[in-house]
């Protein structure tokens, strides 16, 4: 009897890293039973999630939705109190290559020794491995990846030379860098420029086309439909997620933006403005 | 002062007594110039002061330890070893506080600091005290003391010295990306907190082999003093490295020679002063960042930007008075700039000056004044070339601002001749869009 009891424990529940039928292993990013806390205290709740392949797809919420902690948490950055984010069906550490990362522009130093291509070529450093220095043909794919987000002809420029959204083009030509298929970006949009902004979009929607997905920390609401066509709204818990058409719901809005007034307000704004 | 032929024999390394005290200091400050260029960038200064602080209980604990076993306990490596063992565990201590409490680094940083120096004075004492061992000299890991060496000991910090800056440069790349962005780094699957041991413990190795002769209060200053003056020259990484182990060099190397000259200075205090001087050099005077050549860029930018609003001030007096007919290069009223700019009469007179300098004005009767021939032909290319930049901004101002240059010499060295042509059309076609008035004006009225 206590025998059997044991046994029984050891089957169930059954291991939590296998991925389930519901998250297919083609879907380039499933997030399954995700909770994320800081000093005991939760900030994500059983995220369930499954990104599609070549979306370009927005995460909104409030602030301290946990919307940057959901990033982090899918590339290793912080622990996971529960549950799993695999890549391509693959967890993290083994997909590493597949998967680039768009800091927040604010979590580094820009007064730092170093080129707008130098920046660049960091994207190649795992491809190059330990002591190999930059290549030739990195270089000049460093620089052609600074083309294609249009500051080629800042490349030698010391990086705290930079705009604001030059700043932001460079750590996305970084990205490029990786030739990876699943890009998460946070807040790339945030004090930008309004031709920054042009160029970003311009590039996420190449991208896509590529068959590419992009996960892309939003905070402007007015743009929301018009940018991505796919959306998870957060409030620490997936309020609804879906085609950004049929998500994108004053209802749904209210549920993740909840007593905010202020914010409700801007939403509801943002939502008649988009109707119109 | 020691006479000239004592300074050049120490200097040029020609003294066997000092040979070998001042090329360890010169190998240490290369190592803790290149090193510290690291500690630097990855903003870690105070913990690498906290950790040569900590280093101290394990010299006087190491002392006691070789006194007990029979020797006289003032084998270098052996306190050497004790130093760095009471460095990681000043380090730890620094970890485990932070990682089990709320406090802030700077907190714990200040608290191994103090604990692990006032143990390490207190068990200096203590071990004084000994019977049957002189622990007399010890006091120099404090300050620093350029004492004769043995040749093994030389070996010892010229290897650690050696290996550590060649790890330093080897992994160059992975310490610039670990500096810059950690984040990024894990995320791509480089093992940060290796990376960061590993730092930490080739500032270990550069502080525990200076702590003889620089000492440990001022061996961060070496690890820092260079790379700081370093990066008042140079935007780039490679450069910075390499000259702040100059620099690093250069103060290890003058630093124990003066001191070994003058005995009654400590050499920590004088390897210390010369990198200072060097730091100050650099900090008045680097092109790059220094302050004078920024105070000057910016008086130069004044200058040019005063005599390019004369220019155009004067030119557009002449067009008024040309009235519409083509604009001739004629004599008109002083009073007439005044109008146009804030300027004060003074100012005006100083800008004068600065025309008449360059052969901007041919001649200036009372209160009248005539441009020369070449003063002309550059008012009019002045004024042209900020009211093409002008029309370009109200045309093209969603992509305008990166590419804006009202300094350069040629609007279409940056934006092309066909842009140019497309822009002059609308400045002379005043059906396309309203002419650029005078300036300075407001932008609403325009």
């Amino acid at each position: 009897m206590h025998n059997e009891s044991l046994k029984s424990q050891a089957t169930f529940p059954p291991k939590s890293t296998e991925p389930r039928p519901e998250h297919p292993p083609e879907v380039p990013l499933a997030i399954h039973d995700l909770t994320v806390a800081y000093h005991r205290k939760p900030v994500l709740w059983d995220i369930e999630l499954n990104i599609p392949e070549g979306k370009l797809v927005g995460i909104v919420g409030p602030n301290g939705a946990g919307k940057s902690t959901l990033l982090k948490a899918c590339l290793d950055l912080i622990p996971k109190t529960s549950g799993w984010a695999h890549i391509y069906g693959k967890p993290y550490k083994k997909a590493r290559h597949l998967v680039a990362y768009v800091p927040q522009r604010e979590s580094v130093d820009w007064d730092f020794p170093v080129s707008a291509l130098d920046v660049v070529a960091m994207g190649a450093y795992r491809r190059l491995g330990w002591f190999r220095r930059v290549t030739k043909e990195e270089s000049a794919k460093a620089l052609h990846c600074l083309e294609q987000v249009g500051i080629d002809h800042l490349a030698d420029r010391q990086i705290s030379q930079l705009s604001g959204g030059q700043q932001q083009r460079v750590f996305l030509a970084r990205a490029l860098m990786q030739d990876a298929e699943l890009y998460l970006m946070d807040e790339p949009f945030a004090a930008v420029d309004a031709a920054t902004e042009e160029a970003i979009v311009a590039l996420l929607r190449k991208l896509s086309d590529q068959g590419k997905t992009c996960l892309v920390v939003h905070h402007d609401l007015a743009t929301v439909t018009t940018y991505f066509d796919w959306l998870v709204l957060l409030n620490m818990r997936v309020v609804a997620d879906g085609p950004a058409e049929t998500t994108f719901t004053r209802e749904n809005l209210q549920k993740t933006y909840g007593g905010k007034l202020n914010l409700l307000e801007k939403a509801a704004e943002a939502l008649r403005h988009t109707i119109n | 002062m020691p006479p000239f032929q004592d300074i050049l024999e120490v200097i040029l390394l020609q003294n066997y007594n000092t040979r070998l005290v001042v090329l360890s200091t010169t190998m240490l400050g290369i190592a803790a110039g290149l090193i510290g260029s690291f500690l630097l960038l990855r903003k870690r200064s105070l913990m690498g002061d906290a950790l040569s602080h900590a280093t101290l209980p394990g010299v006087a604990i190491a002392f006691a330890v070789m006194v007990s076993l029979g020797g006289t306990g003032k084998s270098l490596p052996g306190l050497l070893l004790g130093a760095t063992l009471s460095g990681v565990a000043g380090i730890l201590t620094m970890l485990l506080i932070r990682n089990t409490t709320r406090l802030r680094d700077d907190v714990a940083m200040g608290f191994v600091l103090s604990v692990f120096f006032g143990v390490g004075v207190a068990s200096l004492q203590m071990v004084q005290s000994l019977p049957g061992a002189s622990a007399a000299g010890l006091e120099s890991f404090i300050y620093g003391k350029t004492a004769s060496m043995v040749q093994s000991d030389f070996l010892l910090i010229a290897i650690v010295a050696g290996v550590a800056s060649l790890i330093s440069l080897a992994l160059l790349k992975e310490f610039l990306l670990l500096c810059f962005d950690d984040a990024y780094a894990s995320a791509q699957g480089w093992p940060t907190l290796a990376l960061d041991i590993l730092l930490l413990g080739l500032v270990t190795a550069v502080t525990v082999i200076g702590l003889q002769s620089v000492g440990l209060i001022l061996v961060i200053a070496f690890l820092i003093t260079p790379a700081t003056a370093a990066r008042f020259w140079t935007q780039r990484l490679l450069p910075m490295l390499l000259l702040s182990a100059v620099i690093g060099g250069i103060s290890g190397w003058l630093g124990a020679s003066i001191s070994a000259l003058t005995p009654n200075l400590p050499a920590g205090a004088v390897i210390v002063l010369v990198a200072a001087t060097l730091f100050l050099i650099s900090m008045l005077f680097a092109p790059e960042r220094g302050v004078f050549p920024r105070i000057f860029r910016h008086a130069r930018l004044r200058k040019k930007v005063d005599r390019q609003h004369f220019l155009r001030a004067a030119y557009e007096v002449l067009e008024s008075t040309a009235d519409g007919e083509k604009v001739a290069n004629v004599p008109f009223d002083l009073s007439r700039l005044l109008d146009k700019r804030t300027w004060t009469p003074h100012q005006l007179k100083q800008i004068l000056r600065t025309a008449r300098r360059e052969d901007h004005i041919e001649s200036t009767g009372p209160g009248k004044i005539l441009l020369s021939e070449p003063g002309f032909g550059e008012a009019a290319r002045v004024t042209r070339n900020h009211r093409l930049w002008e029309t370009y901004l109200i045309n093209y101002a969603d992509i305008a601002p990166s590419h804006v240059d009202r300094d350069a010499d040629l609007v279409e060295h940056i934006l092309g001749a066909e842009l140019v042509h497309e822009l002059e059309k609308y400045l002379d076609d005043p059906h396309l869009s309203p002419p650029v008035p005078p300036s300075p004006h407001p932008l609403a009225d325009a």
